[in-house]
């Protein structure tokens, strides 16, 4: 079968890959590109550990076919420290202990940043229900949703 | 007995919260997990599975799998050991492993591996998976353990049992347990009321994040590479080893970063396969399940079916308590029953208790341990049935557990006498907490529940390096799957008198270190704890004995302070403090390098307790429960990082409000699993939970150096219980079934679903 090629954008860099008709974006961003930050969990689009952003809104990368990514700018874990800094959401994560294992960990940041760049200010059940989709089986969630919760007002206090 | 070099008291690591070590990799994405590892031409592994629950392998036909472009390889039983034969029970459990890991005459369960395929990609190896052609003859099978004991019941496996088994027992009952002491009768009759009860739990699944995944490499030669996520990878070698007939020493195993385990991944599933795949194509073999594939395909836990009987007195006094705990463990002995049956009364001091197991083989996946594994569905049935008696005999729920608690000195229900515990502690924090005095409001009800877990010991490698800069390398061989790298560092530094930072913690891989037991039984933070203390200490005389060698003094008249060796008693000398790092400069010339070991299988892992205490309101239209308020209190000996003791005492209860009220293994009449997927096997998210409030109490174990008692455990043992206790009394109606699902709600509360 013949491959598709794609030109497309990805934590701001420009990306070129052939991909087969039947590959996920996650396929193609772990098997193609080295990008294994997305994890597949699932598969099925039910646990959100392969979250990335599509021109800015959250996907499950399992769900989209790679070929769909032409011309499109793609999010991921990666792109979350831009430099030596972390993001201060990746901070608060270290320092709240909002992982275990940290297989969720990718797609819950970048849930949750995105969460935080749409409403600064989120309530409790806010943040409970945006990160819904994203499921960690070590925490019970507390310390992600304090950590969220921290980062949220710590950001708000710095703007 | 008390180590008598027992600190619990004037740390300066200990107790402290400092970032962990994996931190930055964990949130930037470049930890590598199970499947994020590749190698030069690498292939691509898929396993193919029976869809039948029951049925006899008539013919496999690979011939035009083989014959299709990228194929590199296909295996089936035979491309496996044949020198591990069966044998009752679980004497013959490699040969119980191996038959899981590839079915050889019958497959035995909905999702039972028996050929898989190596291809250039992983969409050849899918299609060239489904080209495999099997022939079956579909048997009768069984999957709930009532059934599978029932005569005329279809036999999985004629010749398991073990002798232990009572005579006219069916076939698929193979393993039997029973302790306790006392006289029944006599405490039954002693008894104002009496409650009997039947329950039933559902098989859960672990249910990790992370599916299965390695990275395999083996040649004719027999050398062999292994990548994998696992939680023992000195057993994955053995298994490995045992499966592929190789010499153990020849395949080195690197356990990857885990993306959750809670017992699943202490067992061996595709690791073989693709080493057997690896051997016939002399290539690297990926192979990664698919979710599908962990619900069918890996452990989850027993479901149960158990009898509990329990006698008291109107004071709240327990006269006799009797329990009957049937276990379902799938296709193959090994259902935890024994610790159902051990931890059901482990809370309480009984004059007449009696407690019985069996172990029975139904066509489903092969167990796994879970998280305590057996202890949890003990205690929803005998909490349950304390819970029923204190509000018949309108006795408070935590006067009447502390009434009869098990104490230091107490016989416990399975025959030893309790060391230094904490059962206790837990109950009277529990009743101090603001939690309890807090009124509950219309339509809510509140559970109570304690539980139990033994926590383990088991084989244990350390070795602690010194750097000449005056850091320290410390390799461990347990798998870190909540934070242990941080703790275990923590732990070096405190002996070291050197700062957390200055010591970085890695997992080792099977070649550089002796053999490490599974990280199971709560044991990591323990028996890996108290490892790397004692090679702490060890490297600690060394650096003192060049410091000795130094001043011209005898070994035994220098002490370690803050990180410097310093002279001490009468005949030392006056000599200036020698830091570490001063000592580590020179070891070169003065000895070569500094290494502490600590190689040895500690025994003194402390039990634990925990009390946990519940609010929850039932919908009484939908069947729906909201669980409002959650708080867990529990002994943790010392806790080395809170803030870590905390998440898994998050994580326990977390999974336990899952197991209570949505999770469990559906099967068709078909005997095929119906919710292999996480849509319809739903684990709890974000917006279902509340926070989950904790309190850590320290009753230090007197087999640690510091007093430190696993907590990874413990913490799953009360939800389920708890819950129930809360669903019931806010339902006002007994749920004896779990989980306790909106349809089995409304049913208890007489109303359609």
């Amino acid at each position: 079968m013949s491959k598709i090629h794609v030109t497309t954008t990805i934590n701001d860099d420009e990306v070129e890959f052939l991909c087969d008709p039947r590959e996920s974006l996650l396929d193609v961003l772990r098997d193609r590109l080295s990008l294994t930050g997305a994890k597949e969990g699932c598969g099925t689009g039910d646990c959100g550990a392969c979250t990335v952003t599509v021109d800015g809104r959250l996907v499950c990368a399992c769900l989209m076919l790679g070929a769909e990514a032409e011309g499109k700018s793609i999010g991921t874990v990666e792109g979350i420290a831009t430099d030596e800094e972390l993001h201060p959401l990746q901070q608060k994560f270290i320092e709240y202990a909002a992982l275990q294992c940290g297989i969720c960990t990718p797609g819950i940041l970048v849930a949750a940043k995105n969460l935080l760049e749409r409403n600064p200010d989120p309530t409790e059940t806010e943040v409970r229900y945006w990160l819904a989709g994203n499921l960690c089986r070590c925490t019970g969630y507390d310390k992600i949703i304090r950590a969220v919760m921290d980062t949220a007002a710590e950001m708000r206090e710095a703007s | 007995m008390a180590l008598d070099s027992q600190k619990t008291e004037g740390f300066k690591q200990i107790g402290t919260r400092p970032d962990r070590p994996d931190g930055v990799d964990k949130v930037t994405g470049r930890a590598r997990f199970g499947a994020d590892m590749t190698a030069p031409g690498m292939l691509w592994g898929v396993i193919v599975r029976s869809p039948h629950a029951h049925a006899r392998i008539v013919k496999i036909d690979t011939s035009k799998a083989e014959a299709m472009e990228g194929v590199k390889a296909v295996v089936t039983r035979a491309d496996f050991s044949d020198a591990i034969t069966p044998a009752p029970g679980m004497r013959g459990e490699m040969w119980n492993v191996l038959e899981n890991v590839m079915a050889d005459e019958k497959a035995l369960y909905d999702g039972h591996a028996v050929a898989a395929v190596a291809a250039t990609s992983q969409l050849a190896a899918r299609d060239a998976a489904k080209a495999i052609t099997v022939q079956y003859e579909v048997l009768p099978h069984v999957t709930d353990v009532d059934k599978a004991m029932e005569d005329g019941a279809p036999v999985i496996r004629d010749g398991t049992a073990e002798a232990s088994v009572p005579e006219g027992m069916h076939p698929n009952v193979v393993r039997y347990h029973e302790s306790g002491q006392g006289d029944l009768d006599a405490g039954f009759a002693a008894a104002d009321l009496v409650i009997e009860e039947t329950f039933k739990t559902e098989a859960t699944h672990q249910g990790y994040i992370e599916p299965h995944a390695c990275l395999a490499t083996l040649g004719g030669d027999g050398k062999g590479e292994l990548w994998c996520c696992t939680q023992g990878h000195w057993n994955v070698q053995k298994v490995c080893a045992a499966l592929l007939g190789l010499e153990t020493s020849q395949l080195r195993v690197t356990a990857s970063e885990i993306g959750g385990g809670f017992g699943g991944k202490t067992a061996v599933f595709i690791e073989p396969v693709a080493l057997a795949l690896s051997r016939k194509a002399n290539k690297p073999v990926k192979l990664v399940m698919t979710r599908s594939e962990v619900f069918r395909s890996t452990g989850p836990t027993a479901s149960t079916s158990m009898d509990v009987k329990i006698g008291m007195t109107k004071d709240g006094t327990i006269t006799a308590a009797q329990g009957i705990f049937r276990c379902q463990g799938g296709a193959f002995p090994g259902a935890p029953m024994e610790f159902t049956a051990m931890c059901s009364f482990a809370p309480y001091n009984l004059k007449a208790v009696k407690q019985i197991g069996y172990d029975v083989m139904t066509n489903r996946p092969k167990q796994a341990a879970y998280r305590a594994p057996g202890s949890p569905m003990a205690a929803f049935a005998v909490e349950s049935v304390i819970d029923e008696l204190c509000n018949k005999l309108g006795l408070d729920p935590i006067d009447t557990r502390l009434k009869n608690a098990s104490r230091e000195g107490t016989q416990a229900n399975f025959g030893p006498k309790w060391d230094r515990i904490g059962l206790v502690e837990t109950l009277e924090a529990a009743k101090a907490h603001p939690h309890y005095a807090t009124p509950l409001k219309p339509g809510q009800g509140r559970g109570i529940s304690c539980g139990f877990w033994f926590n383990h010991g088991g084989e244990t490698a350390v070795m602690l390096a010194l750097s000449e800069d005056g850091t320290a390398q410390l390799a461990v061989g347990t798998p870190d799957i909540g934070g242990s790298r941080a703790s275990m560092a923590m732990m070096a530094a405190e002996e070291l008198g050197i700062p957390y930072e200055n010591v970085r913690c890695t997992i080792a891989d099977t070649a550089s270190l002796g053999y490490n037991e599974i990280s199971h039984g709560s044991r990591v933070t323990y028996a890996s704890g108290l490892a790397t203390i004692e090679a702490a200490r060890d490297a600690v005389k060394k650096l003192c004995a060049r410091a000795a060698a130094k001043w011209g003094i005898p070994e035994d008249a220098v002490k370690w302070e803050d990180g410097c060796a310093v002279p001490s008693g009468p005949n030392a000398g006056d000599h200036d403090p020698l830091p570490l790092a001063k000592i580590t400069a020179k070891m070169g010339a003065t000895g070569g390098p500094i290494v502490g070991h600590f190689e040895a299988t500690p025994e003194g892992a402390g039990v634990s307790f925990a009390t946990h205490i519940v609010d929850a309101e039932v919908d009484q239209e939908t069947g729906k429960t909201n669980v409002s308020r959650y708080t867990v209190v529990q002994d943790a000996g010392k806790a080395i990082h809170p803030t870590y003791v905390e998440g898994q005492f998050q994580g326990g209860a977390a999974q336990g409000i899952g197991w209570a009220l949505n999770e469990e293994y559906i099967y068709g009449e078909d005997g095929r699993l119906q919710n292999a997927g996480f849509l319809d096997y739903r684990i709890p998210v974000a917006s279902d939970l509340p926070m989950i409030d904790t309190v850590i109490v320290e009753v230090p174990n007197p087999g640690h150096p510091y007093g430190v008692r696993g907590v990874g455990e413990t913490s799953i043992c009360p939800p389920l219980a708890a819950i129930a206790n809360a669903v019931s009394n806010a339902a006002g109606v007994r749920l004896k079934q779990l989980p306790m699902s909106p349809p089995r709600i409304l049913k208890a509360l007489g109303k359609h679903g």
